[in-house]
């Protein structure tokens, strides 16, 4: 019986590539949607994917890997070679206002496998959209923005990874809407998620660490103090001037309560955020930057490790220098650039010396990219970064080269 | 050819690319880094010591507290130096030698940080208490291997040169975990401790346990009660870490003194000892037999005798350990002094509890079997005291 079993499986294995395999020519890309104007917002959904033949769903997703030689303080790991993620995005168009969108993340080096975003979108009126389902919170703009062809740089900004959760998802409801004129554009999202829990102040990075609680997957099904995380962000473009956006994330955080026993007060975070983008047109120069303030209710009984503010963002600068017929590739793009950043993760003063609290990193990341196409980036970067301990101890130097490639597939 | 000047370009940034990163501060610039001549298997059992000691934070889940003081080991000695007001530590409840009052209260340690929904501890009435600074690590191997007869050899306790310093071992009572060494003295059951600021912890294994438990409230095999609920607890850190972090320890390499050729140095350096700030502060000691090479009968510079002195009333602050009296503490080793501002955020806290913010004032705060030294440096002229202080930031 095991035999018969045997020869049916090599069976099926020898013959199914024949029968299976799919016509490329029936993949085809999915042009980009023109017709309107689109905003950060719109970051989820503004992505390059190919679709089958004519059924309703499309298939994309990015890739990323680097090499990197880093040294602090002449001590080096050496080259490394690390493949950073694949992500794999499968959109459906339900029906004509109905649309379904889901991202699935391959971290090797950290083991994991997520979902970052799954979710319905049901518009009522292009002012007027439901979301639901697993949603990636608007905080900032690279949350929603955080594709790494997106980007000039290998590594995503230290503000919008470490300090704001990078891909901080979670589920819930909300709505969102554009209303756009002329060069004019406006734009809102609102939902209430889950949220936060007690590791942002109480994990192995010894400072206060909003990502921490990506690491807590029961927030998809259970928030841990009972009550909605608010995300609220409002977003104003002008074709010619740029983009600006505000947006706050906010809630109690900690598990106050646990089958009715009181086991603390309600503790809050709030974040607030600001993010800009823009084009100057006469030198073709981009410039992005975002900068967010978190204050957590920290007990004052705990540690002062763990801080009640924090602060921190970043400005890119991409500058385009070569567009032209390179090595064969029809408009392909030489940039330079410089990324600036600086996260204190500590805002305050020791209770017992009133001296200030250090534990802040800054760094500056020159670097030269040249994209084949819109799709495909590859990009060298030297990091130069320096950071500073709780007690303001001389800087540890970090500096080093990474080379990468990513793109959309 | 282009193409190929691009691959060389490559291949040069590959090859040359540890050039453009931060050099290693030289060894006489920073406190930390392993003694030198370790084995493979040393080195290794170092890392791993290191990792623990410098990487590990308790959480909750990993058991912290929930009272304690730190989160990790690092959190008090940044850079394996000496410390900050931020993570000073509190003792209290012991005045003399008969031992501390306040155990059942909590003593000796303040846990004066806590989980959230927690409490820390308070003083309790009627305790007196003292502040402590985080010592530095660095060399602590070294000062573990001076035998006890070396130790005693210094004492004086009745001053018998008439130099005005005596000096006196905390002879003190040792937990079972703990191994005396194969040349330990003992007198009427205890043994000659050397560790903290009254020399009333006998080795590194027992400095070790004690801060993991009462630091950060960890338990382990050697110290298995938690310090919030006083029950004996499953172990929260295993032996192996302790025994990794104790080895880490032993092998910090000895402070490297700057600047010894220098002309003003140099005269400090006899400066120092022609007015007998070296009746205490011993510019040299030896270590014993070792296993590792490295510590195994070596001649170091760590300017103590790790024996107790009567430093006045302005430093007695009612607190005691082991056979210590209240105004009697350890002499503090003044190697790393002039590197200290790079582990305490820049600037000085010196003395136990760190109330002295330069050397001067520290020198000044000294009374009791130091005062004789004091005096004759206050004697000395501007230049003279200048060329003192110079040579101490040196070492």
């Amino acid at each position: 019986m095991r035999r018969k079993y045997l020869i049916a499986i090599l069976f099926i294995i020898r013959f199914s590539p024949a029968t299976a395999q799919i016509d490329p020519s029936l993949l085809r890309r999915v042009p980009k949607d023109t017709s309107r104007p689109v905003m950060n917002m719109d970051a989820m959904y503004n992505r390059p994917s190919l679709q089958l033949g004519k059924l309703p769903v499309s298939l994309g997703g990015y890739v990323e890997a680097n090499w990197q030689h880093l040294g602090t303080d002449g001590i080096s790991e050496g080259h490394q070679f690390q493949f950073r993620r694949l992500s794999l995005f499968v959109s459906s168009s339900i029906s004509k206002r109905i649309k379904f969108l889901s991202e699935i993340e391959f971290e090797p080096s950290e083991n994991s496998i997520e979902v970052e975003f799954a979710a319905v979108d049901i518009e009522f009126h292009p002012l007027f959209n439901l979301r639901g389902g697993m949603i990636v919170n608007p905080i900032g703009a690279f949350n929603q923005n955080h594709d790494g062809p997106k980007w000039e740089f290998t590594d995503r900004p230290i503000s919008a990874e470490k300090m704001l959760p990078d891909t901080w998802s979670n589920a819930g409801f909300g709505l969102y809407g554009k209303y756009y004129r002329d060069k004019w554009m406006l734009g809102y999202e609102f939902y209430l998620t889950g949220g936060f829990n007690n590791s942002i102040i109480n994990n192995n990075q010894n400072k206060t660490y909003l990502p921490a609680a990506k690491d807590n997957p029961e927030r998809f099904e259970e928030s841990a103090s009972g009550e909605p995380l608010v995300t609220g962000k409002l977003a104003l473009k002008n074709t010619r001037i740029g983009e600006i956006g505000l947006s706050y994330m906010g809630g109690v955080y900690n598990k106050w309560q646990d089958d009715g026993l009181i086991l603390d007060k309600k503790r809050r975070v709030d974040v607030f955020a600001v993010d800009f983008n823009t084009l100057i047109k006469r030198t073709n120069t981009n410039i992005i930057g975002e900068w967010a303030w978190i204050l957590v209710d920290v007990p004052n009984t705990y540690t002062q490790q763990f801080g009640n503010r924090q602060r921190g963002g970043y400005m890119d600068i991409v500058q385009p220098v070569l567009k032209n017929n390179i090595l064969g590739w029809e408009g392909a793009v030489l940039n330079v650039a410089c990324r600036l950043e600086y996260v204190d993760w500590n805002v305050g003063r020791f209770k017992q010396t009133g001296g200030n609290i250090a534990d802040d990193v800054w760094s500056v990341m020159p670097a030269v990219s040249f994209r084949p196409n819109s799709q495909t980036v590859l990009r060298l970067n030297y990091r130069i970064r320096k950071q500073r301990d709780l007690l303001g101890n001389p800087p540890a130097n970090t500096a080093g080269f990474i080379f990468g490639i990513s793109t959309y597939f | 050819m282009k193409k190929l000047w691009v691959v060389i370009g490559m291949l040069a940034l590959v090859v040359s690319c540890s050039k453009l990163e931060p050099a290693a501060p030289a060894k006489d610039k920073v406190l930390d880094g392993p003694v030198d001549g370790l084995t493979y298997a040393q080195a290794a059992q170092h890392g791993l010591g290191d990792a623990d000691f410098t990487g590990q934070v308790f959480t909750k889940e990993t058991g912290l507290g929930p009272i304690f003081v730190a989160t990790s080991c690092a959190s008090c000695h940044a850079g394996d130096g000496k410390g900050h007001p931020f993570s000073t530590l509190t003792r209290f409840g012991q005045i003399d030698s008969t031992g501390n009052r306040f155990l059942d209260q909590g003593g000796p340690q303040l846990q004066d940080r806590a989980l959230p929904g927690f409490q820390p501890e308070q003083i309790p009435a009627g305790a007196t208490s003292a502040k402590f600074m985080p010592p530095g690590n660095t060399g602590l191997g070294f000062l573990e291997l001076v035998p006890d007869a070396d130790i005693l050899s210094m004492s004086d306790p009745n001053d018998t040169n008439g130099d005005g310093i005596s000096g006196t071992p905390n002879w003190n009572t040792i937990p079972p975990f703990v191994t005396p060494a194969p040349n330990a003295l003992t007198r009427n059951g205890k043994y000659i401790c050397r560790f903290g600021k009254k020399a009333s912890v006998y080795d590194l294994r027992q400095q070790t346990t004690n801060a993991y438990n009462q630091d950060i409230g960890i338990t382990s095999a050697f110290e298995p009660y938690d310090v919030y609920s006083h029950l004996e607890i499953d172990p929260e850190t295993s032996t192996t870490t302790i025994n990794n972090v104790v080895f880490y320890l032993q092998t910090l390499k000895a402070p490297v003194q700057r600047d010894q050729s220098n002309a003003e140095v140099m005269a400090g350096k006899q400066l120092f000892i022609g007015i007998n700030c070296s009746g205490c502060h011993k510019p040299e000691l030896r270590t014993g037999a070792s296993p590792v090479a490295a510590l195994n009968n070596k001649t170091f510079a760590p300017y103590t005798d790790l024996l107790l002195h009567d430093m006045g009333p302005g430093l007695d602050d009612g607190y005691t350990e082991g056979n210590a009296a209240t105004s009697e503490w350890r002499t503090a080793p003044l190697w790393g002094l002039g590197l200290a501002p790079g582990s305490q955020g820049r600037q000085y806290f010196l003395l136990h509890d760190g109330r002295a913010h330069s050397i001067e004032e520290a020198i000044q705060m000294h009374g009791g079997e130091a005062g004789n030294a004091k005096n004759a440096f206050n004697a000395l002229t501007g230049s003279e005291r200048q060329k003192i202080i110079t040579f101490l930031k040196s070492l």
